[in-house]
């Protein structure tokens, strides 16, 4: 869990990272600690993002995805704590560092530069008693030595990039004085400012309309391919990730179930999870038939389980069709079920 | 398994909501929230009203229900134009028409005993005392999927799910005959959307009961409807079975709505048409025809005229001037 | 007007000796308030009994507390003055809280009953609390019941406002409109569904009404407008031993801490019932 305090290179952690790989969570556990309890929000989560390209975390409340998000950000609010595990980060000179360990110092010149966030309510990550402008000039100098003047010049194509019209009177307006759609591209746009590496979004279009969702799906989509950075795209609409995702890391419970290219998790899920979630989604062509009538949509039967008292064993098995007496004693890890396709199931062959 | 129902049945309208209007003086001019609104609902049929923020949806729900005073139009229930009820008349028909909230916190007092919320329901219109009473909450608990012991627990001690499940207990309560469901499953979590879907279907076939269904997600529309109302900035654009709507959709504000939602399946290669900018402002409308703004197929015209309402097929209306050159065109090669 | 309850609530004492800080607070403000009830039984001395040759004694056996500048047992005095201070306190607040939650309730629900009461609220907000008490004790003759009454009334409008704002708030939350589209009559929806919802924030404020009106009080009583200066306050107690602070630091203190304590374990009550009548703390325990 050593972290690279100066960064000599080849660092320690660089083998362990491959070359196409931007950030990888190992086996995380970030716990919220109250006295003798402990809600176990993140419990072993393993992840990877790839250079250049869109993983999505989709999950229901409380499966972690946006505490997994934090934990990464190390924006983890007390009592919440990374308990275990690496986050294993590769900046943009090569090194590799573990973000889970590294000293505070370093990691605020890491945040903003490195990885930038935005989040699903715009209005409450801007200042309201700022200017657009102003915020994203703040953002550009407090990581490079530019004039004012210069910061301003920035300012403005990083609005024009995020495609705001009247970039130059866009400057000036204050947060209020714009649209939800608006104020997310202001958003991104302040995210990108001192161009990340990698792009952390928390369901960044979950508050906004489908027109206007649409707009900032193709415009992160249009960023992603002329700047090339990395998107961990935190949302619970599977219809968003089909969208939008190159891979997709299912959560449940704390714990990533399956992750998968998009196109394989979709066509053959290989978690009884993924399987039941993609059922609950009202499917004309499957859920009518030929005249017309509705069949029964087939629900996940029960609840999602409380942190506080997560099952032992597999998290699923208490309301999975599959479970057998085995899934309920014994945790299964996450192991491969086809090309680049991981499932954390003992029985992932039957799907 | 109700939805199409045989003609006969179908053709007995419960609900018809002619030229609603409702218009709200605020201090910097005033809003048209809702403009010449106007629909069918059949018995027994479900009709979702679709549209985006500020399209109305909701307002018109409330109106409908007196929650909030129209300013204009009729909505006939059942023979009777309920916005002409004095408030003590209005009283009876409260039974006949309930409302399912999309906050399933909010939606219930936090100090109440769920058997007290829906209690209050029973009290309200004197329909069971005593034994009867706490008898009438444990099947209507029971009927919605929770048990009777939770009659004594507080709203704060269940899940979301359960809490709309709640919420739809106090509606049912009184034993009504339309509901206005606003957006009764967008807060909820996919797998527990799904279970309160299910829900609402057993309970609209078991009890007959004619629905409101409104909603912003395009799927969930599709797949429980039986007509669909299509508003944008408070007016109607285009109405009509919901198969047919969806199936050949004329409006070029519905054709992008269908084209950019979601779909949980990333081989469907749609061409999307993504509408450019932002909602106009209800303030301040455009003239002529409100969608014009964002439309890619505006002319001047448009400018200048409100669309009227042309039928193209039987039940299925567009309010739009260029529908019928527009129809054969391929909106998405145009818009790609 | 409360609807019949499906189970028994859970026993009282247990929910209030759960939780340590109301218990104290409820054994402080109740000791106090018994010790004041039965003074005459309690107390050593009548409270105005004078005794020259024992003036300015410091406590001791014979004098619990001490005697003042005319010989008179602070001891006996300070447990009869809890009977004033803590009837005005609770009087006022009374008053007050009929007073405020009306005229809140009402501005809240008719938008033109607000324009008035809001207007009235704010002009008598602006003045200084014992200002105001000092102008009507004035025009309406100094009395006991007048001081009672004028605090009432300056301390109405806190009430008043916080139940203005949490009403406007809550008349618009879903489970009022629900209650609506059901037909529940507004009187009922103002009572079950606003009123039992602002429980613990008028609670809250009450506590510090109290506190606030007794120390009101002995202000008007230190002023001479309050109630007559022979009967025994805490503030004509502290008023008087003010001149001896020094040389009889008793006359001050014990008085003092009579109103310190009524105060803290008042607003002890306070805290403990509004986590108390909050069903969704409850379970927290």
């Amino acid at each position: 869990m050593a972290a690279v305090l100066s960064a000599p290179s080849p660092s320690p952690l660089a083998e362990t990272l491959p070359e196409d790989v931007v950030l990888r969570a190992d086996d995380l556990h970030t716990h919220f600690i109250v006295g003798e309890r402990a809600a176990k929000s993140v419990d072993g989560v393993t992840l990877t993002v790839r250079r250049g390209q869109t993983l999505a975390v989709v999950g229901e409340s409380g499966s972690g995805k946006s505490v997994t998000s934090l934990s990464i950000m190390r924006l983890l609010a007390y009592p919440g704590r990374i308990v275990s595990g690496r986050i294993l980060y590769r900046l943009r000179d090569g090194t590799v560092v573990d973000l889970a360990s590294l000293p505070e110092k370093r990691m605020r010149a890491i945040r903003g530069k490195e990885i930038a966030m935005i989040f699903q309510e715009p209005m409450t990550s801007l200042n309201p008693l700022f200017t657009v402008g102003d915020q994203i000039m703040e953002m550009i100098r407090l990581h490079e030595p530019v004039s004012r003047q210069e910061a301003r010049q920035r300012a403005r194509r990083m609005l024009e990039l995020v495609e705001i019209p009247a970039a130059e009177k866009r400057l000036d307006q204050y947060p209020h004085e714009m649209s939800g759609g608006m104020r997310q591209r202001v958003m991104i746009a302040l995210a990108l400012s001192c161009n990340p590496a990698l792009l952390i979004a928390d369901e960044p279009t979950t508050a906004l309309d489908v027109t206007i969702q649409a707009q900032i799906l193709d415009l992160m989509r249009r960023l992603q391919r002329d700047i090339g950075m990395s998107i961990l795209f935190i949302t619970h609409n599977l219809g968003v990730v089909a969208e939008i995702a190159h891979e997709v890391a299912v959560m449940y419970a704390g714990r990533v179930v399956e992750q998968a290219p998009v196109g394989a998790l979709f066509a053959r899920p290989r978690h009884p999870y993924t399987k039941g979630l993609l059922a609950c989604i009202p499917n004309p062509e499957r859920d009518r038939t030929a005249d017309g009538k509705r069949l029964m949509l087939k629900p996940i039967p029960g609840n999602v389980p409380s942190v506080l008292a997560l099952p032992p064993g597999c998290t699923y098995a208490p309301r999975c069709p599959l479970a057998e007496p085995r899934c309920e004693r014994e945790a299964p890890g996450l192991v491969p079920a086809g090309p680049g396709h991981l499932s954390r199931c003992f029985r992932h062959e039957l799907l | 398994m109700s939805q199409t129902q045989s003609p006969a049945a179908g053709d007995d309208v419960l609900l018809s909501v002619r030229n609603l209007s409702k218009h709200f003086p605020t201090a910097n001019g005033v809003v048209k929230a809702v403009e010449d609104v106007s629909f069918d609902v059949r018995r027994g049929h479900i009709v979702g009203i679709v549209g985006e923020s500020g399209s109305g949806k909701t307002t018109a729900g409330r109106c409908i229900l007196r929650l909030v005073e129209p300013s204009e139009g009729e909505a006939i229930f059942d023979g009777v134009d309920l916005f002409k009820l004095s408030q003590k008349a209005l009283r009876a028909y409260r039974r006949r028409m309930q409302i399912i909230f999309q906050d399933p916190y909010s939606s219930l007092n936090p100090r109440m005993r769920v058997g007290d919320i829906i209690g209050e329901a029973i009290d309200t219109h004197r329909l069971a005392k005593g034994a009867a009473r706490q008898a009438r909450i444990a099947e209507l608990l029971t009927r919605v999927g929770l048990s009777p012991e939770h009659a004594r627990r507080y709203p704060h001690e269940f899940s979301g799910g359960q809490r709309q499940r709640i919420g739809i207990a106090r509606a049912l309560a009184v034993e009504p005959e339309l509901i206005v469901a606003d957006e009764p499953v967008s807060a909820l979590d996919v797998s527990v959307q799904a279970q309160v879907l299910n829900l609402v279907q057993e309970l609209q076939k078991e009890l007959g009961l004619t629905m409101l269904f409104i909603s912003h997600d395009l799927t969930v529309v599709e797949y429980l409807c039986d007509d669909i109302v299509v508003l944008y900035l408070g007016r109607v654009m285009e109405q009509g079975p919901a198969r047919e709507v969806y199936a050949n959709p004329r409006h070029p504000y519905t054709r992008a709505l269908l084209s950019t939602a979601p779909i949980p399946d990333p081989t469907v290669r749609r061409e999307r048409v993504i509408l450019q900018g932002d909602i106009p402002s209800p303030l301040d409308p455009p003239s002529g025809c409100v969608f014009r703004t964002r439309c890619p197929f505006a002319i001047d015209a448009c400018a200048t005229t409100v669309p009227p309402r042309e039928t193209v097929s039987p039940g299925h209306t567009v309010a739009c001037i260029r529908q019928a050159e527009l129809a054969s065109l391929d909106i998405r090669k145009v818009s790609a | 007007m409360a609807a019949v309850s499906i189970t028994p609530a859970p026993r009282i004492t247990t929910l209030i000796l759960q939780r340590k800080t109301l218990a104290i607070g409820l054994a402080v403000i109740l000791a106090i308030a018994l010790l004041a009830l039965f003074a005459p039984l309690i107390a050593p001395y009548a409270p105005n009994k004078l005794s020259i040759v024992n003036r300015l004694k410091p406590p001791s056996a014979t004098w619990l507390f001490g005697t003042d500048e005319f010989g008179r047992d602070i001891f006996s005095r300070t447990i009869y003055a809890g009977r004033l201070s803590l009837t005005v306190g609770a009087a006022a607040t009374a008053l007050a809280g009929v007073i405020g939650i009306t005229l809140g309730i009402v501005a809240g629900f008719f938008r033109r009953a607000d324009t008035v009461i809001a207007r009235i609220v704010d002009a008598m907000m602006a003045f200084p609390d014992i200002l105001l008490a000092i102008a009507l004790v004035a025009a309406l003759g100094p009395s006991l019941a007048t001081v009672i009454v004028a605090l009432g009334i300056v301390y109405a409008p806190r009430l008043a406002r916080i139940v203005r704002a949490s009403t406007l708030v809550i008349r618009e939350l879903p489970y009022v409109e629900a209650a609506r589209a059901l037909g529940v009559p507004t009187w009922r929806i103002m009572t079950r569904h606003v009123l039992r919802n602002l429980v613990s924030p008028i609670l809250v404020q009450a506590t510090f009404i109290f506190a606030y009106a007794m120390l009101a009080e002995a202000s008007l009583s230190f002023l001479g407008v309050g109630v007559s200066p022979e009967i025994p306050t805490w503030g004509t107690m502290i008023a008087a031993g003010r001149q001896y602070v020094g040389q009889a630091d008793w006359m001050t203190i014990f008085p003092g801490v009579a109103i310190i304590l009524s105060v803290l374990s008042l607003q002890l009550v306070g805290d403990g019932l509004r986590d108390l009548l909050d069903p969704r703390l409850r379970k927290d325990l």
